[in-house]
Protein backbone atom coordinates (compact mmCIF):
# COMPACT_ATOMS: atom_id res chain seq x y z
CA UNK A 1 0.00 0.00 0.00
CA UNK A 2 0.90 3.73 -0.24
CA UNK A 3 1.62 5.72 1.85
CA UNK A 4 -1.20 7.94 0.96
CA UNK A 5 -3.75 4.89 1.64
CA UNK A 6 -2.12 4.04 4.41
CA UNK A 7 -3.14 7.48 5.95
CA UNK A 8 -6.42 7.63 4.18
CA UNK A 9 -6.98 4.01 5.76
CA UNK A 10 -5.67 4.91 9.18
CA UNK A 11 -8.46 8.12 9.28
CA UNK A 12 -11.14 5.91 8.36
CA UNK A 13 -10.20 3.52 11.10
CA UNK A 14 -10.29 6.37 13.34
CA UNK A 15 -13.31 7.99 12.79
CA UNK A 16 -15.09 4.08 12.70
CA UNK A 17 -16.74 4.99 16.28
CA UNK A 18 -17.62 8.13 15.41
CA UNK A 19 -19.74 6.84 12.26
CA UNK A 20 -21.33 4.35 14.37
CA UNK A 21 -22.94 6.86 17.06
CA UNK A 22 -23.50 9.54 13.77
CA UNK A 23 -25.38 7.59 12.28
CA UNK A 24 -27.97 7.20 14.93
CA UNK A 25 -27.77 10.66 15.33
CA UNK A 26 -28.51 11.36 11.35
CA UNK A 27 -31.60 9.43 11.58
CA UNK A 28 -32.78 11.04 14.20
CA UNK A 29 -32.23 14.70 12.82
CA UNK A 30 -33.77 13.20 9.27
CA UNK A 31 -36.60 12.30 11.02
CA UNK A 32 -37.09 15.59 13.19
CA UNK A 33 -36.87 17.39 9.48
CA UNK A 34 -39.30 14.77 8.32
CA UNK A 35 -41.45 16.20 11.12
CA UNK A 36 -41.05 19.64 10.26
CA UNK A 37 -42.16 19.00 6.59
CA UNK A 38 -39.02 19.04 4.89
CA UNK A 39 -38.64 16.79 2.08
CA UNK A 40 -35.79 14.29 1.84
CA UNK A 41 -34.42 16.00 -1.07
CA UNK A 42 -34.33 18.98 1.34
CA UNK A 43 -33.10 17.27 4.31
CA UNK A 44 -30.15 15.55 2.35
CA UNK A 45 -29.12 18.61 1.05
CA UNK A 46 -28.99 20.60 3.97
CA UNK A 47 -27.37 17.85 5.94
CA UNK A 48 -24.61 17.55 2.77
CA UNK A 49 -24.20 21.41 2.84
CA UNK A 50 -24.20 22.56 6.29
CA UNK A 51 -23.03 19.64 7.51
CA UNK A 52 -22.66 20.56 11.23
CA UNK A 53 -24.98 18.49 14.01
CA UNK A 54 -25.45 21.02 16.64
CA UNK A 55 -26.37 23.75 14.19
CA UNK A 56 -28.71 21.60 12.79
CA UNK A 57 -30.41 20.39 15.65
CA UNK A 58 -31.06 24.07 16.81
CA UNK A 59 -32.28 24.96 13.58
CA UNK A 60 -34.84 22.25 13.26
CA UNK A 61 -36.14 22.85 16.61
CA UNK A 62 -36.85 26.65 15.81
CA UNK A 63 -37.91 25.47 11.79
CA UNK A 64 -41.51 26.52 11.01
CA UNK A 65 -43.68 28.13 8.37
CA UNK A 66 -43.49 30.04 6.84
CA UNK A 67 -39.54 29.17 7.13
CA UNK A 68 -37.70 32.12 8.95
CA UNK A 69 -34.46 31.76 6.63
CA UNK A 70 -32.58 34.78 8.26
CA UNK A 71 -33.24 33.71 11.65
CA UNK A 72 -31.74 30.34 10.92
CA UNK A 73 -28.92 31.72 9.27
CA UNK A 74 -27.98 33.91 12.21
CA UNK A 75 -28.67 31.25 14.87
CA UNK A 76 -26.68 28.41 12.57
CA UNK A 77 -23.99 31.42 12.21
CA UNK A 78 -23.85 31.59 16.27
CA UNK A 79 -24.09 27.31 16.92
CA UNK A 80 -20.73 27.74 14.84
CA UNK A 81 -18.89 30.50 15.74
CA UNK A 82 -16.61 27.94 17.46
CA UNK A 83 -15.02 26.81 13.88
CA UNK A 84 -13.42 30.15 13.60
CA UNK A 85 -11.13 29.29 16.70
CA UNK A 86 -11.11 25.34 15.80
CA UNK A 87 -10.46 26.80 12.04
CA UNK A 88 -7.90 29.00 13.32
CA UNK A 89 -6.12 25.78 15.17
CA UNK A 90 -6.26 23.78 12.78
CA UNK A 91 -4.61 25.97 9.94
CA UNK A 92 -1.25 25.53 12.26
CA UNK A 93 -0.55 22.02 10.93
CA UNK A 94 -1.95 22.29 7.71
CA UNK A 95 1.78 23.04 6.49
CA UNK A 96 1.99 19.11 4.49
CA UNK A 97 -1.31 19.85 3.12
CA UNK A 98 -1.21 21.88 -0.44
CA UNK A 99 -2.69 25.61 0.07
CA UNK A 100 -4.81 25.62 -2.60
CA UNK A 101 -6.55 22.64 -0.77
CA UNK A 102 -6.73 24.14 2.39
CA UNK A 103 -9.93 26.27 2.30
CA UNK A 104 -12.03 23.36 0.65
CA UNK A 105 -10.67 21.23 2.97
CA UNK A 106 -12.03 22.90 5.70
CA UNK A 107 -15.99 22.53 4.64
CA UNK A 108 -15.35 19.11 5.91
CA UNK A 109 -14.50 20.16 9.35
CA UNK A 110 -16.57 19.56 12.12
CA UNK A 111 -16.13 18.69 15.96
CA UNK A 112 -14.55 14.65 15.99
CA UNK A 113 -13.07 14.87 12.38
CA UNK A 114 -11.39 18.27 13.76
CA UNK A 115 -10.71 16.55 17.54
CA UNK A 116 -9.08 13.61 15.93
CA UNK A 117 -6.92 15.74 13.31
CA UNK A 118 -5.72 17.86 16.24
CA UNK A 119 -4.72 14.50 18.50
CA UNK A 120 -2.97 13.33 14.99
CA UNK A 121 -0.65 17.09 15.06
CA UNK A 122 0.18 16.03 18.21
CA UNK A 123 2.59 12.92 17.19
CA UNK A 124 3.00 13.52 13.16
CA UNK A 125 2.44 15.37 10.24
CA UNK A 126 -1.37 15.99 9.12
CA UNK A 127 -1.96 15.01 5.81
CA UNK A 128 -4.55 15.37 3.46
CA UNK A 129 -5.25 11.96 2.95
CA UNK A 130 -5.63 11.08 6.74
CA UNK A 131 -7.39 14.27 6.80
CA UNK A 132 -10.12 12.68 4.15
CA UNK A 133 -10.16 9.48 5.98
CA UNK A 134 -11.85 11.03 8.64
CA UNK A 135 -13.68 13.52 6.76
CA UNK A 136 -15.21 11.77 3.60
CA UNK A 137 -17.15 8.80 5.65
CA UNK A 138 -18.58 11.40 7.93
CA UNK A 139 -19.91 13.99 5.23
CA UNK A 140 -21.70 10.19 3.27
CA UNK A 141 -22.59 8.85 6.23
CA UNK A 142 -24.24 12.23 8.04
CA UNK A 143 -26.49 12.80 4.17
CA UNK A 144 -27.15 9.48 3.89
CA UNK A 145 -28.33 8.65 7.30
CA UNK A 146 -30.44 12.26 7.61
CA UNK A 147 -32.34 11.11 4.18
CA UNK A 148 -33.07 7.36 5.42
CA UNK A 149 -34.39 9.24 8.71
CA UNK A 150 -36.49 11.44 6.52
CA UNK A 151 -37.94 8.59 4.40
CA UNK A 152 -38.30 6.29 7.08
CA UNK A 153 -40.30 8.98 9.47
CA UNK A 154 -40.76 8.14 12.69
CA UNK A 155 -39.74 4.59 13.60
CA UNK A 156 -37.21 6.41 15.96
CA UNK A 157 -40.09 7.26 18.59
CA UNK A 158 -37.97 7.36 21.51
CA UNK A 159 -34.02 7.84 21.20
CA UNK A 160 -33.93 8.34 25.20
CA UNK A 161 -34.87 4.81 26.09
CA UNK A 162 -31.79 3.37 24.19
CA UNK A 163 -29.35 6.23 25.65
CA UNK A 164 -29.11 7.58 21.98
CA UNK A 165 -29.58 10.70 22.97
CA UNK A 166 -26.38 10.26 25.23
CA UNK A 167 -24.15 9.23 22.67
CA UNK A 168 -22.81 12.85 21.43
CA UNK A 169 -21.80 13.54 25.23
CA UNK A 170 -20.21 9.84 25.62
CA UNK A 171 -18.10 10.73 22.37
CA UNK A 172 -17.00 13.51 23.40
CA UNK A 173 -15.76 12.25 26.53
CA UNK A 174 -13.35 9.45 25.16
CA UNK A 175 -12.00 11.76 22.60
CA UNK A 176 -11.01 14.34 25.68
CA UNK A 177 -9.08 11.88 27.20
CA UNK A 178 -7.05 12.16 24.70
CA UNK A 179 -6.26 15.34 25.10
CA UNK A 180 -5.71 15.02 28.90
CA UNK A 181 -1.66 16.50 29.92
CA UNK A 182 -2.14 16.50 33.89
CA UNK A 183 -3.59 19.05 36.11
CA UNK A 184 -3.46 22.29 33.94
CA UNK A 185 -5.87 20.02 31.62
CA UNK A 186 -8.41 19.72 34.67
CA UNK A 187 -8.26 22.98 34.94
CA UNK A 188 -9.08 24.18 31.25
CA UNK A 189 -11.95 21.34 31.45
CA UNK A 190 -13.23 22.58 34.87
CA UNK A 191 -13.39 26.16 34.00
CA UNK A 192 -15.12 25.28 30.81
CA UNK A 193 -17.20 22.76 31.84
CA UNK A 194 -18.93 25.25 34.75
CA UNK A 195 -18.90 28.88 32.10
CA UNK A 196 -21.29 26.30 29.68
CA UNK A 197 -23.63 24.74 31.78
CA UNK A 198 -24.18 28.35 33.52
CA UNK A 199 -24.44 30.37 30.85
CA UNK A 200 -26.92 27.23 28.94
CA UNK A 201 -28.75 28.31 32.29
CA UNK A 202 -28.98 31.63 32.02
CA UNK A 203 -28.55 33.14 28.85
CA UNK A 204 -30.56 31.95 25.53
CA UNK A 205 -29.58 30.53 22.19
CA UNK A 206 -26.26 28.84 21.81
CA UNK A 207 -23.66 32.06 23.24
CA UNK A 208 -22.91 28.90 26.10
CA UNK A 209 -20.44 26.82 23.61
CA UNK A 210 -18.54 29.87 22.62
CA UNK A 211 -18.51 31.30 26.42
CA UNK A 212 -17.33 27.91 27.57
CA UNK A 213 -14.93 27.69 25.16
CA UNK A 214 -12.91 30.62 26.14
CA UNK A 215 -13.44 30.62 29.67
CA UNK A 216 -10.76 26.83 29.68
CA UNK A 217 -8.96 29.29 26.89
CA UNK A 218 -8.63 31.86 30.05
CA UNK A 219 -7.67 29.30 32.43
CA UNK A 220 -4.61 27.84 30.34
CA UNK A 221 -3.49 31.77 29.71
CA UNK A 222 -3.63 32.58 33.46
CA UNK A 223 -1.35 29.15 34.35
CA UNK A 224 1.16 30.18 31.54
CA UNK A 225 1.35 33.56 32.93
CA UNK A 226 2.07 32.15 36.40
CA UNK A 227 4.30 29.34 34.98
CA UNK A 228 6.16 31.93 33.19
CA UNK A 229 6.89 34.37 36.47
CA UNK A 230 8.04 31.26 38.24
CA UNK A 231 10.51 30.32 36.02
CA UNK A 232 11.49 34.61 35.80
CA UNK A 233 11.70 34.40 39.74
CA UNK A 234 13.57 30.67 40.16
CA UNK B 1 -39.43 15.29 -3.70
CA UNK B 2 -39.67 18.65 -3.60
CA UNK B 3 -38.04 21.95 -2.99
CA UNK B 4 -39.54 25.10 -1.71
CA UNK B 5 -38.10 28.12 -2.13
CA UNK B 6 -37.69 29.87 1.34
CA UNK B 7 -36.69 26.00 2.35
CA UNK B 8 -33.87 26.54 0.16
CA UNK B 9 -33.05 29.89 1.14
CA UNK B 10 -32.47 28.83 4.41
CA UNK B 11 -30.54 25.35 3.09
CA UNK B 12 -28.00 28.14 1.44
CA UNK B 13 -27.61 31.06 3.88
CA UNK B 14 -27.05 28.44 6.83
CA UNK B 15 -24.51 26.61 4.55
CA UNK B 16 -22.72 30.12 3.88
CA UNK B 17 -22.85 30.79 7.13
CA UNK B 18 -21.41 27.79 8.25
CA UNK B 19 -18.34 27.71 5.96
CA UNK B 20 -17.67 31.27 6.68
CA UNK B 21 -17.14 30.48 10.33
CA UNK B 22 -15.34 26.98 8.76
CA UNK B 23 -12.83 28.89 6.43
CA UNK B 24 -12.75 32.26 8.70
CA UNK B 25 -9.69 30.95 11.01
CA UNK B 26 -7.73 30.22 7.59
CA UNK B 27 -7.17 33.71 6.76
CA UNK B 28 -7.20 34.85 10.57
CA UNK B 29 -4.00 32.85 11.53
CA UNK B 30 -1.91 34.61 8.34
CA UNK B 31 -1.57 37.48 10.88
CA UNK B 32 -1.36 35.52 14.12
CA UNK B 33 2.67 34.37 15.16
CA UNK B 34 1.68 31.46 17.50
CA UNK B 35 4.32 31.00 20.42
CA UNK B 36 4.43 31.65 24.12
CA UNK B 37 0.89 32.97 25.69
CA UNK B 38 -1.13 32.46 22.18
CA UNK B 39 0.23 28.99 21.82
CA UNK B 40 -0.56 27.91 25.06
CA UNK B 41 -4.15 29.31 24.69
CA UNK B 42 -4.55 28.07 21.09
CA UNK B 43 -3.41 23.69 23.09
CA UNK B 44 -6.30 24.31 25.31
CA UNK B 45 -8.51 25.14 22.43
CA UNK B 46 -9.90 21.59 21.36
CA UNK B 47 -10.43 20.56 25.34
CA UNK B 48 -12.38 23.53 26.49
CA UNK B 49 -14.74 23.40 23.13
CA UNK B 50 -15.64 19.86 23.29
CA UNK B 51 -16.33 20.18 26.99
CA UNK B 52 -18.36 23.13 26.62
CA UNK B 53 -20.57 21.32 23.96
CA UNK B 54 -21.12 18.81 26.26
CA UNK B 55 -20.99 20.87 29.63
CA UNK B 56 -25.19 21.48 29.80
CA UNK B 57 -25.85 17.96 29.21
CA UNK B 58 -23.62 16.54 31.71
CA UNK B 59 -23.67 18.90 34.43
CA UNK B 60 -27.10 20.24 33.63
CA UNK B 61 -29.07 17.47 32.89
CA UNK B 62 -29.68 15.25 35.82
CA UNK B 63 -28.11 12.94 38.45
CA UNK B 64 -28.24 10.28 35.88
CA UNK B 65 -26.28 11.99 32.78
CA UNK B 66 -23.69 13.34 35.76
CA UNK B 67 -23.02 10.31 36.70
CA UNK B 68 -23.16 8.27 33.84
CA UNK B 69 -20.30 11.01 31.99
CA UNK B 70 -18.34 10.07 35.35
CA UNK B 71 -18.29 6.41 34.52
CA UNK B 72 -17.73 7.11 30.90
CA UNK B 73 -14.71 9.51 31.75
CA UNK B 74 -13.54 6.36 33.90
CA UNK B 75 -14.17 4.45 31.09
CA UNK B 76 -11.54 6.62 28.60
CA UNK B 77 -9.11 6.72 31.06
CA UNK B 78 -8.87 3.36 31.35
CA UNK B 79 -7.60 3.60 27.62
CA UNK B 80 -10.68 1.36 26.21
CA UNK B 81 -11.54 1.39 23.21
CA UNK B 82 -13.72 4.25 21.70
CA UNK B 83 -16.95 2.60 21.01
CA UNK B 84 -16.68 0.19 24.06
CA UNK B 85 -16.21 3.70 25.94
CA UNK B 86 -19.53 5.19 23.63
CA UNK B 87 -21.42 1.95 24.61
CA UNK B 88 -20.58 1.85 28.78
CA UNK B 89 -22.15 5.59 28.51
CA UNK B 90 -25.16 4.79 26.88
CA UNK B 91 -25.54 1.91 29.18
CA UNK B 92 -25.02 3.38 31.94
CA UNK B 93 -27.43 6.81 31.06
CA UNK B 94 -30.69 4.04 30.41
CA UNK B 95 -29.68 2.41 33.52
CA UNK B 96 -29.01 5.39 35.79
CA UNK B 97 -32.55 6.82 34.56
CA UNK B 98 -34.19 3.61 35.67
CA UNK B 99 -33.31 3.52 39.28
CA UNK B 100 -33.08 7.53 39.80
Amino acid sequence: MTKTAVEFRQGVIDILPVIAAASVIGLLWGTLAASKGLSPLETGLLSASVFAGAAQFVAIELWRDPVPWLFLTMTVFIVNIRHVLMGASLSRHMGNIPSGWRAALLYMMADENWAFSERRALTQPLTMAYYLGLGLPMVATWTITSVVGALAGAWLKDPAAYGFDFAFSALFIGILAGFWKGPKTGAVLAASAVVAAVAKLTIPGAWYIVLGGLAGVLAAVLLHAEEEEARATS
Amino acid sequence: MTLHLTTLLAIVGMALATYATRVAGLFLMRHVNVKGRTKAAFDALPPAILMAVIAPTILATGVAETIAAAITAASAFLRLPMIVTVLIGMASVVLLRMII
